[in-house]
């Protein structure tokens, strides 16, 4: 079926060029004289006019907004620039004020934290004074009542002793010697005491 | 008649017959492509020309138009040849008007008559060449003898140099004008056999005319392309002598 399809065609296609050359025996029209004068001057006639009015009044326009199209583009580029750099510097004076700010706030903070603790060294140092002070004067009277109560206590050991003795023996006794004999006693004591 | 391949190129008058000196010049369909075509080109960039910081798209295709011309002008010839880019992007622009509208079916192409070409490429030729000699006097037969060849060979060499500096037109014209031709019939012939061959055969053909088309608006834009750029090569040989 193929085959003959394409046989067919071949045969049609060679009778049918056979017939278009017989056709065609005039020749190709392209060399025919005839319309020749004719073809140049309608050809001269609408290329000129259309050259005419192309580089007169067209071709401008069209350049023309090309280059103000470009140089509008160029301006708007230049501008676009010359913001970007504000907005840059915008932004460095920004970071400057917020660094100026953050060395600030930390130098007050770090000042009224040493105004603080010199403050409360002040305090203690006068407390610590007071409370020197005030164990200072407790341990004199400490001191005191050491002596006072010694004195006292031997005071009272030499009377107790005059009192025993009067009632073992019935006589008074020399104070002085029952006071001597009681403060070597309580000294001997004292020593044995401080000895440990 | 509608069969035969070359028919589509036919010439016919449309209105009546103008004479002048008894010269005919008469409208015919060639001319009433080149109107539809340089119109087209007036419109869309007249609408292109709107004033406006982000263009709308026929803005944009203009723009986008301006540029490539300009960056081809820049690279192949150099910044002299600044004054000529309005004759360039014309040129350009209707060549490849011409070659897209020759591919509406039943549409004419202007840019398949040898005569349409022959006549765009010896005026480039005799534009270059003018602007050549105002440029560089006699030294622009520079051109013909290039540097750093050895005497012997001298003679050969400018005998060539002339020729192939004479056959630019030829080769300029000739390449645009077969380039469409050769297309169109092509496309005319598979055109043919699918109609021949019928509901059964013609699918084959019908893909061959599809992808015929893609490939024919690809040369109809690149042609369009080559052309201005040889004329820009032609004219960096003129402006800026390199021999």
């Amino acid at each position: 079926m193929l085959k003959k399809i394409i046989f067919q065609f071949l045969a049609l296609s060679l009778i049918f060029t056979y017939s278009a050359q017989s056709a065609e025996s005039g020749g190709m029209p392209q060399l025919n004289p005839e319309f020749w004068i004719s073809q140049i001057f309608w050809l001269v006639l609408t290329f000129g006019l259309l050259f005419i009015i192309l580089s007169k009044f067209i071709l401008p326009k069209i350049s023309n907004n090309l280059e103000t199209r470009k140089s509008q583009i160029l301006e708007n580029i230049e501008t676009a620039d010359k913001q970007r750099e504000e907005t840059e510097k915008k932004v460095k004076e920004f970071d400057k004020i917020i660094n100026d700010t953050k060395v600030e706030a930390k130098n007050f903070f770090n000042s009224e934290r040493q105004k603080v603790l010199d403050d409360i060294n002040n305090k203690r140092l006068s407390l610590e004074k007071d409370i020197e002070k005030e164990i200072i004067k407790a341990e004199e009277e400490i001191d005191q009542l050491k002596k006072t109560s010694q004195e006292k206590v031997t005071k009272i050991a030499i009377e107790t002793s005059s009192d025993l003795v009067k009632q073992l023996i019935g006589e008074d006794i020399n104070k002085s010697s029952l006071s001597a004999i009681v403060e070597d006693l309580s000294k001997k004591e004292m020593e044995k005491q401080n000895g440990i | 008649m509608a069969a035969n391949p070359m028919y589509q190129f036919n010439v016919y008058r449309i209105g009546p017959e103008i004479k002048i000196n008894n010269i005919d010049i008469s409208f015919t369909n060639a001319s009433l492509f080149m109107v539809i075509s340089s119109l087209a080109i007036l419109i869309i960039f007249n609408l292109g020309t709107k004033r406006s910081i982000i263009p709308n798209k026929i803005q944009l295709l203009a723009e986008l138009s301006y540029s490539f011309i300009s960056k081809m002008i820049s690279d192949t010839a150099g910044s002299k040849a600044k004054p000529y880019f309005s004759f360039i992007f014309s040129l350009f622009m209707f060549v490849l008007f011409c070659n897209m509208f020759g591919m509406i079916p039943y549409s004419f192409t202007v840019t398949s008559h040898i005569i349409v070409t022959f006549v765009l490429a010896a005026f480039i030729f005799i534009g270059v060449t003018i602007i050549g000699f105002i440029k560089h006097g006699l030294g622009y037969l520079k051109l013909f003898v290039p540097s750093g060849v050895p005497m012997v060979l001298l003679p050969l060499i400018v005998v060539i140099e002339i020729i192939s500096y004479l056959s630019r037109p030829i080769s300029l014209s000739v390449r645009l004008f077969a380039n469409m031709m050769a297309g169109h019939t092509m496309m005319k012939v598979f055109g043919g056999f699918v109609v021949s061959l019928g509901i059964v055969g013609g699918w084959l053909p019908l893909g061959f005319s599809v992808a015929l088309t893609g490939l024919e608006i690809l040369v109809a834009f690149l042609q369009a392309y080559v052309f201005a750029i040889l004329t820009c090569i032609y004219l960096n040989d003129a402006l800026n002598l390199h021999h």
